[in-house]
């Protein structure tokens, strides 16, 4: 009797540990949303990629499609090489589509907006994305912003 | 002086010989664990009285470091507007640190301390010798299945303490202060990484596991075998478990997110 009750107590115990985990991963972690898609890659070269980070978002028109997947300087071409990895589902984007990197929220989390052009062949995998925007860094604006008061 | 480096002398090597000691043990207790794997209606019956037991304790300690978490972050995002930032800070520093290092603690103090009372008795009474002379030996019988369940037991105990401050952290920031739902979990899914902090928390957690029930066992193991003996050793444990699971949590933190 008391073993019985012992073993169910210690099945509910795992039961709820398990549970716990589950939950940890699934609703509290990405594990969810990022890991288990398939996707491809693409990569773009950027001449400043400001606070863009690793596993940074990529969206269009604000929905998420994607994330960073690699970030290297090119010491070749002198650039940021960063390496986007998109969805599968997300074959939409057009030779001139458009990379650009912005900030969410004025001093918040930054990330790759893209804008497909209207060719009518698409990027696939290892292609490059040609038309690329800077991130805005703050201090430039700053501080062309006092020279130009300063001048005036 | 010649008295006094004689002192040193004796303590240095008391120390030695104990480290020796318990490594071996650890060694033993290793060996031992086939035997806790096959015959694991004992290790069963363990890990009900350090997991089980533990429950309670686990669950309403995490409800409350959740809820404080939630308050104290609240208070101070609010200064910067970043209310929604609320569920990163709360889920994170449980996953990352809380959640091991409570669990861990609290697991010393619950279960620990009453294994090293257990086998302390167990010695005291001559149970260990009295096994030895019917060839049973006392490490696999005894030691092993203990050890096996803690270390099951554990990384268990410090999910649910962390799934459980995960939603007191909710509670009070979401239900009683009014930060959005939708902020809350998205924010917290977007930045927490399932490889980079919950694998890591869980490592963490096996490894206070080991520790904790090292210490325990091998205090309980090694005790003067008198009533003041079996309550120094318990003692002893929930100190250096504590102070174990702190360094410890110290130096994993460093290896796992450092370079971050």
């Amino acid at each position: 009797m008391t073993t019985r009750f012992m073993e169910i107590a210690v099945g509910l115990f795992v039961v709820i540990g398990g549970a716990a985990l589950f939950v940890l991963a699934m609703s509290v972690s990405n594990f969810a949303t990022s890991s288990s898609k398939e996707g491809y890659y693409l990569t773009a070269y950027f001449e400043n990629i400001g606070g863009l980070k690793v596993r940074s978002a990529i969206t269009v028109s604000g929905v998420r499609v994607g994330q960073v997947s690699d970030i290297v300087f090119d010491s070749e071409r002198l650039q940021a090489k960063v390496t986007l990895r998109v969805d599968k589902k997300h074959n939409y984007f057009t030779l001139d589509t458009a990379a650009s990197i912005y900030t969410a929220g004025l001093l918040g989390e930054q990330y790759i907006a893209l804008e497909p052009g209207a060719e009518d062949d698409t990027l696939t995998d290892g292609d490059e994305i040609e038309f690329t925007q800077s991130a805005v860094v703050l201090e430039e604006i700053i501080s062309k912003f006092i020279s130009n008061a300063g001048s005036s | 002086m010649l008295d006094w480096l004689q002192n040193v002398g004796k303590k240095g090597l008391h120390v030695f010989e104990s480290l020796g000691r318990s490594t071996m043990f650890f060694l033993l207790i290793l060996q031992g664990l086939g035997v806790a794997l096959v015959r694991f209606r004992l290790t069963l019956r363990e890990i009900y009285s350090v997991g089980v037991l533990s429950l309670v304790i686990i669950a309403v300690s995490g409800l409350f470091v959740g809820m404080v978490l939630g308050l104290q972050g609240y208070v101070n995002f609010a200064k910067f507007n970043a209310e929604e930032s609320l569920g990163i800070f709360v889920a994170l520093s449980l996953v990352r640190e809380l959640g091991p290092v409570v669990t861990g603690l609290l697991y010393a103090g619950r279960a620990g301390s009453a294994l090293t009372a257990e086998i302390g008795l167990m010695k005291t009474t001559e149970q260990l010798a009295s096994m030895e002379m019917m060839a049973v030996d006392p490490i696999r019988r005894i030691i092993a299945p203990r050890f096996l369940a803690g270390i099951i037991s554990m990384p268990l105990l410090a999910a649910i303490f962390s799934a459980v401050g995960v939603l007191g952290g909710y509670f009070v920031g979401v239900g009683l202060l009014g930060v959005d739902s939708g902020s809350y979990w998205s924010q917290m899914q977007a930045n927490v990484d399932f490889s980079g902090d919950i694998v890591n928390g869980v490592i963490k957690s096996v490894v206070f596991g080991i520790a904790c029930n090292w210490i325990a066992l091998y205090q309980g193991y090694d005790a003067i075998p008198t009533a003041e003996g079996v309550s120094r050793a318990t003692t002893k444990t929930v100190v250096r478990s504590a102070l174990a699971v702190l360094a410890l949590d110290f130096v994993l933190t460093a290896l796992m997110f450092g370079d971050i």
